[in-house]
């Protein structure tokens, strides 16, 4: 299929993207490593009157540490987050998560800021937002502002972006020594979206737990946080006994919906196991 | 030339070497023209408005505005080109009772299945057309939907089609007598109920067509990615009333077919009319959303079915009920009946037990089409019997292997018929079984597996024995009717440089076919390989001809290729002979150069003898023949069928949290008579294997209650890829058909036949021990974790 005509700008600032897309009265995309986008144009399941190209814009560029956080630029591509020693150093979750995102090519074109503004909720990256505390910096027509990740993932592909305003930066607390950080997916196949996936970052005191933050993506609307398996294990040594808790108490947490191939029963058992799993891994490296 | 074909020391001693293929550098350099490549002057594009209804009557269409939109040079209805081409009804008639309604490129009345073209747009791009296409308003009543195999064969169900007074396509019985008894007297019976999945071809290149009528000299010539040219000059020729040698059908570069692009397709023919409409050259190449509600689909088969087995575990009779479901209506020309009874006709063929009784019903169900994709049926009918015999062996408490040596074929009984009827000439069940446990370190995995067990690991070993249909002579279409070449033609020239021209009547879609021509006929006319050139695919310069399916490209074409390079030489030894003053049975053609057959001292080079009959005739006496071009046509005689065999093996481990299974390696011995290439050998092995695990593990066509199929894309619909496939070990056994001198059978259908079977067998030895099976593919996570009671 071909997509529909569009008309294309291609502005060189931040401010002159918000206009550019302001001009179209509401019917523009922006558009960055178009992973999602042009397959979506391509099928007309989208057909903006304009698209906004944001990928020559050198603000929206740039992996640098600052004051405790660890600033992403919107364009920063999937490839960095697999490759980038600032990455690993800092947001072990990203370059954990960054093998299990699609493939190579696709990698080296798709932007974490287009994952994150598309908020698909069995991507990765967008999960791992909310697993490290991340905080998304936005630009519109009345300045700038930072979202927490905890407030920015709404319902299904709808976030804290108003309509015209642009994901500029991704904002990650630096990892603490003490953090344990955990990976994983069960997909059928590599790089297909996953039947369920887990990031987990636990702050350690010897073998307790004083905070956890788990988010799972593929199992509802948006990302989801696992409050109350954090809960459980927030205090408590990481044991058998433990994990086991938190496995019951991620029930609570995961309202996934039935599909044919995937039931929710499904998606509930795997998410339990793949929580096990990951838990258990930690408490073994500890 | 007295040493035996495959002895690999003869000069040009082509055959059974592992030669690489002259035209993957040009592919792969980029320089591949397959039909979305062409332009023609003047061309322009087709789009298709689809149904969104899987059942439907077209009340009106408005295609007022679409008319109207820029580029736009024709809106066609099913009215508009039903003026043109005439139906076409998808029934065999050595299919005794078989029936299927009539077929017209677009419908008039009443849409069969949801996706159905409706409505065709022709505009200068593509992209215009799709814009048009999308403002056509067409008015659906509903109607209800077929969608289930046992509804649909009640007395007062809703019926798939108006042109059929009931859902039943065909229906068939085989029974050899005795089964009733043998039953009643068994010491075992293990019985089964199997579901196959629907899947579909998913070819790299997908369907494509380039029409192009031109009405100056009422000639129609057409571009077409597809199998079978000939065929298609036969069906455009009858069906638009354009006589035959008016019909040119130019099968190009092919990425990929697997039996898809054999059928007739409702927009392949569309094209053609509309080109004659517009009077320009209309091209069509079917997206992936496309192709996934209009390509075949294939299998859909659900079995019940029972093995007897007597106390030592010898397999007594199998007694088995496959209801298959259909589209709307029956594939034409080849129909939708062949893989049902292909499924009844290959159950058991691997083993000794003379008694059976088999019922098949196919039924229509307002889907899209199926029909024949590599393999046809025998992934169903190895898998079922497979899966039984496993069964039956556990019973009679014995190891699979030792089951199977047990009840195999043996290598000396032949020749012998199956109890369907299916006559075997010479096949290698128990050699090849021998290979298998010796290449899969058989008892070596038996007890890794043990002691993997005790630690909570569970993997798991599944064998499967196959037999494989090939090489089909006039029985397999053309007495039921259908005009459909089983024999094959080629015509053989010497330039006059020497070199050697090869049209052929098979065809090329990237599994090799003119890699092995070429072997064949510089192997047997006697020059290097590089100085054949093979050309396939156009039916204005190829002889007409089967063409490539059914594993008949190597044994068919393979011999008529053959045969017709011993004839060219026999001509160019008897036209040197003249010059030399020699006898021709004195000299012989090696490496392009006579001979003296003895010595094998140079007498002339074939370059100065094709230069003599070129340019200088006149050196040569009166009664002189220099006829350095020959045609030659060759048809099976023999067996109806030459049937090929072999076993495969598959090691799984599986994940009995996740459901998860890692195919850790995969086997096969396959005996496809003489090898003329090993490594086009084995790639069509591997190739084949690969379709056969997304068989058994990703692929297949989902539909809901209304008809819908719910995974039309490739994120939705999963095909294997490289990171889940296992290395494939693949040995061979030779035992070439005496029909031929070259004994060839035919290996493109191995891998695919049986891989599945090998691992589901695979699958339920890893869940044994935990009281679980499963008898449903594919084998998705969900399934077995719901066999394993974890959900």
């Amino acid at each position: 299929m071909k997509a529909r005509a569009f008309d294309y700008a291609r502005p060189a600032s931040i401010a002159k993207a918000l206009a550019a897309f302001a001009e179209a009265d509401g019917d523009a995309s922006y558009i960055a490593g178009g992973q999602s986008l042009v397959p979506a144009l391509a099928l007309r399941l989208q057909a903006p009157a304009r698209l906004v190209d944001i990928g020559h814009i050198a603000e929206l560029r740039g992996i640098a540490v600052e004051a405790g956080w660890l600033r992403l630029g919107a364009l920063t591509r999937h490839v960095d987050a697999h490759d980038h020693p600032l990455i690993a150093a800092h947001a072990p979750l990203l370059a954990l998560a960054a093998p299990h995102v699609a493939h190579p090519a696709i990698r080296n074109r798709g932007t974490l800021g287009g994952s994150v503004a598309l908020a698909d909720p069995a991507s990765e990256f967008p999960a791992m937002m909310l697993a490290m505390g991340a905080e998304m910096e936005i630009a519109g027509p009345d300045g700038t502002r930072r979202v927490p990740a905890d407030a920015f993932f709404v319902d299904l592909y709808q976030t804290a972006l108003e309509p015209g305003e642009l994901l500029v930066a991704l904002h990650i607390p630096v990892a603490r020594p003490e953090h344990r950080c955990a990976f994983d997916e069960i997909a059928r196949r590599r790089g297909d979206y996953a039947l369920v996936g887990c990031g987990i970052r636990l702050a350690m005191s010897g073998d307790v737990v004083e905070e956890a933050r788990i988010a799972l993506l593929s199992v509802g609307p948006t990302p989801v946080r696992a409050h109350a398996a954090e809960a459980t294990l927030t205090g408590a040594t990481l044991d058998p006994d433990a994990i086991r808790h938190a496995q019951a108490a991620l029930m609570d947490d995961l309202d996934p919906v039935d599909t044919p191939e995937v039931p929710a029963a499904m998606r509930r058992h795997l998410a339990r196991v793949l929580l096990g799993r990951l838990l258990a891994q930690i408490a073994e490296a500890a | 030339m007295n040493a035996p074909l495959g002895s690999l020391d003869r000069p040009n001693s082509y055959i059974g070497r592992a030669v690489t293929r002259p035209n993957a550098k040009r592919l792969l350099a980029g320089r591949g023209r397959y039909v979305t490549d062409l332009v023609l002057p003047r061309m322009l594009h087709a789009a298709f408005l689809r149904s969104p209804y899987a059942h439907a009557r077209i009340v009106s269409i408005d295609a007022e505005a679409a008319r109207a939109m820029p580029g736009v040079r024709l809106v066609a209805t099913g009215a508009d080109l039903a003026r043109l081409c005439t139906p076409w009804v998808g029934t065999l008639d050595h299919f005794k009772g078989m029936k299927s309604a009539p077929q017209l490129p677009l419908p008039v009345e009443e849409v069969l299945w949801s996706g159905q073209a409706v409505v065709a747009v022709v505009a200068d791009s593509r992209a215009q057309a799709e814009d048009a296409a999308e403002a056509v308003l067409v008015e659906f009543e509903e109607l209800p939907v077929v969608a289930d195999i046992d509804t649909a064969r009640e007395p007062d169900a809703d019926r798939a089609a108006a042109g059929i007074e009931d859902n039943l396509c065909f229906r068939s019985r085989l029974d050899t007598g005795g089964i009733d008894a043998l039953f009643a007297g068994a010491a075992h019976v293990v019985e089964e109920e199997f579901h196959f999945g629907r899947h579909t071809a998913v070819t790299l290149e997908p369907r494509a067509i380039l029409a192009d009528w031109d009405a100056s000299e009422g000639k129609l010539t057409v571009h077409h990615a597809t199998q079978t040219p000939y065929q298609f000059q036969d069906l455009y020729s009858r069906h638009y009333g354009i006589p035959e040698a008016s019909v040119r059908v130019i099968a190009p570069d092919i990425g990929g077919s697997f039996g898809m692009k054999l059928h007739v397709y409702h927009e392949d023919m569309a094209v053609v009319g509309l080109s004659m409409l517009c009077r320009r050259p209309v091209k069509y190449v079917a997206d992936r959303m496309e192709s996934f509600v209009s390509d075949i689909h294939a299998r859909d088969h659900r079995v019940r079915a029972r093995m007897a087995v007597d106390a030592e575990g010898t397999i007594l009779a199998m007694d088995v009920d496959d209801v298959t479901a259909i589209g709307a209506f029956s594939t034409y020309p080849r129909t939708s009946a062949v893989e049902g009874n292909q499924v009844i006709r290959l159950m058991g063929a691997p083993y000794r037990f003379r008694n059976y009784r088999a019922e098949l019903a196919v039924v229509f169900q307002n889907k899209v089409q199926t029909s024949q994709y590599r393999a046809v049926g025998h992934p169903v009918a190895c898998a079922v019997t497979e899966r039984l015999v496993d069964l039956a062996a556990a019973r009679a408490g014995l190891d699979p292997a030792t089951m199977r040596e047990k009840n195999l074929i043996p290598d000396d009984a032949y020749p012998c018929e199956s109890p369907t009827g299916y006559k075997f000439e010479a096949l290698s069940h128990q050699a090849s079984l021998i290979r298998l446990k010796a290449l899969m370190d058989y008892d070596a995995l038996r007890a890794e597996q043990a002691a993997l067990r005790t630690r909570g690991i569970h993997r798991g070993i599944g064998i499967a024995s196959f037999v494989e249909i090939s090489n089909p002579s006039p029985a397999f279409y053309g007495i039921g009717g259908a005009r459909i070449s089983a024999q094959d033609g080629a015509t053989l020239s010497v330039t006059p440089s020497g070199e050697v021209r090869c049209l052929i009547s098979v065809t090329e879609q990237g599994q090799g076919t003119e890699t092995i021509i070429g072997q064949i006929v510089a192997d047997q006319f006697g020059v290097a390989r590089e100085k054949v050139r093979v050309i396939t695919g156009d039916t204005e310069i190829t002889p007409h001809g089967g063409a490539t399916w059914a594993c008949r490209g190597a044994g068919i074409g393979g011999e008529t290729a053959l045969q017709a390079a011993r004839r060219l030489r026999d001509n160019v030894l008897a036209l040197a002979a003249t010059i030399l003053q020699a006898r021709p049975g004195d000299l012989d053609l090696r490496d392009g150069l006579v001979v003296d057959a003895l010595s094998g001292a140079e007498r002339v080079s074939l370059a100065e003898v094709a230069r003599i009959a070129y340019f200088r005739s006149d050196t040569l006496p009166p009664d002189a023949r220099a006829q350095l071009s020959i045609t030659h046509h060759y048809a099976p005689q023999g067996y109806p069928f030459a049937f090929t065999n072999g076993i495969q093996g598959c090691h799984v481990e599986l994940d009995v949290d996740t459901g998860l299974v890692k195919v850790l390696k995969h086997w096969v011995v396959e005996d496809c008579g003489r090898i003329i290439n090993p490594l086009l050998v084995d790639e069509q092995v591997r190739g084949g294997v690969v379709q056969g695990l997304g068989a058994a593990f990703f692929e297949e066509c989902r539909y809901d209650d209304n008809g819908q199929l719910t995974n039309g894309s490739l994120a939705d619909y999963l095909v294997p890829m490289a990171c889940e496939m296992p290395d494939i070990v693949v040995g061979h056994i030779e035992t070439p058909t005496a029909d031929t001198a070259l004994g060839a059978k035919g290996c493109g259908e191995a891998g695919t036949a049986a891989a599945s079977a090998a691992a589901l067998n695979a699958v339920n030895d890893a869940m044994a021990p935990l009281g679980a099976s499963i008898a449903q593919i594919p084998m998705t996570p969900e399934r077995l974790l719901k066999s394993l009671g974890k959900i």
